[in-house]
């Protein structure tokens, strides 16, 4: 991670109404950022600089649509893997160097490495599998979900 | 602008060209309009449907879960009867600490883990309180579960489609 602001230091009630109230519900119209202002009683420039600025101190990762990547025809699955300490490196550097891999995690358990893989098609899908498989020379342990039940953030700053 | 592109060629455009974020500008459907070609009630309309049909989940911030103190995430993982998974994902899922709930494959005998539920706290102690909740909820269908909680994270990028 890198250099994590120190978020007490600078939150005040705007930026926790930004972080609590905007989560969803970002209208589609001529001025969204003017409806939502008004919502919190504030100006429509001092909510995009303050969103500006949320994302510059890396409070918000990202703002925007949260695009459901099957539901666009991709693939998305999670993978994992089991590495020896000793070679851990090697293989975390051939998993981020590809852009198939969109996020990747450290995990303290036996399967050690866990990433979710997001590719356009299942073809694409099973050929990174196998590329994993091939340039690591370890086996990938694929757990595409069989349902979902819930998926959002409910964070409260 | 190109008249010939089908409306599907039209929703990628606009998914390459928001995918990254909004423009934080007074009027950003406008500027993703002008990016893509396209009218911009094209762009709001095309926009709201991929909305009601949940191509878009939501619009509005992602919170970076470490900087608002929630330090301690825990990929707690089930081995629950398979018949019972809906069930218990119906119940798991609703609870409000739980940010994303799977039933997945097992692959045995080394993972016998067939139900996934991600917990955020703001430390470990936090986390096993939650965990214990959920372990109440389950029962006597929980056949053993275990915390995973992350040590690093190696990249995160977030979800792309290639341009």
């Amino acid at each position: 991670m890198p250099c994590l602001p120190l978020w007490d230091a600078f939150v005040d009630d705007l930026d926790r109404a930004i972080v609590n109230s905007m989560q969803g519900g970002f209208p589609i119209c001529d001025y969204p950022f003017a409806e939502v202002a008004a919502r919190l009683h504030t100006g429509e420039q001092e909510l995009i600089s303050r969103i500006d600025l949320l994302l510059e101190r890396g409070v918000l990762s990202r703002f925007g649509p949260m695009y459901h990547a099957e539901r666009m025809g991709g693939r998305l699955s999670l993978a994992a893997m089991k590495i020896p300490q000793s070679d851990f490196e090697r293989v975390a550097e051939i998993l981020n160097a590809m852009p198939e891999v969109a996020h990747n995690y450290a995990r303290d358990h036996l399967l050690n490495i866990w990433f979710v893989l997001a590719t356009e098609t299942p073809r694409e899908h099973a050929e990174a599998l196998e590329k994993i498989w091939r340039e690591t020379g370890y086996p990938v342990y694929d757990m595409p979900k069989i349902r979902e039940y819930f998926v959002g953030l409910r964070l409260t700053a | 602008m190109t008249l010939e592109a089908s409306p599907d060629e039209i929703d990628r455009r606009i998914v390459l060209a928001t995918q990254s974020g909004l423009p934080l500008q007074p009027q950003p459907y406008h500027a993703v309009a002008r990016q893509v070609g396209v009218p911009v009630e094209e762009v709001m309309a095309r926009m709201r449907r991929m909305l009601e049909t949940g191509v878009i989940r939501r619009i509005g911030v992602v919170p970076n879960h470490y900087a608002l103190g929630y330090k301690a995430n825990g990929m707690t993982v089930w081995d629950v009867p398979d018949g019972l998974v809906d069930e218990l994902g119906a119940r798991v899922g609703a609870l409000d600490f739980v940010s994303h709930c799977y039933h997945r494959p097992r692959h045995l005998p080394d993972w016998p883990y067939n139900f996934f539920a991600m917990v955020h706290g703001h430390d470990r102690g936090e986390v096993e309180e939650l965990v214990h909740r959920i372990a109440g909820l389950i029962g006597d269908a929980d056949h053993g579960h275990e915390i995973l909680y992350s040590t690093r994270i190696l990249k995160k990028t977030g979800l792309r489609i290639g341009g």
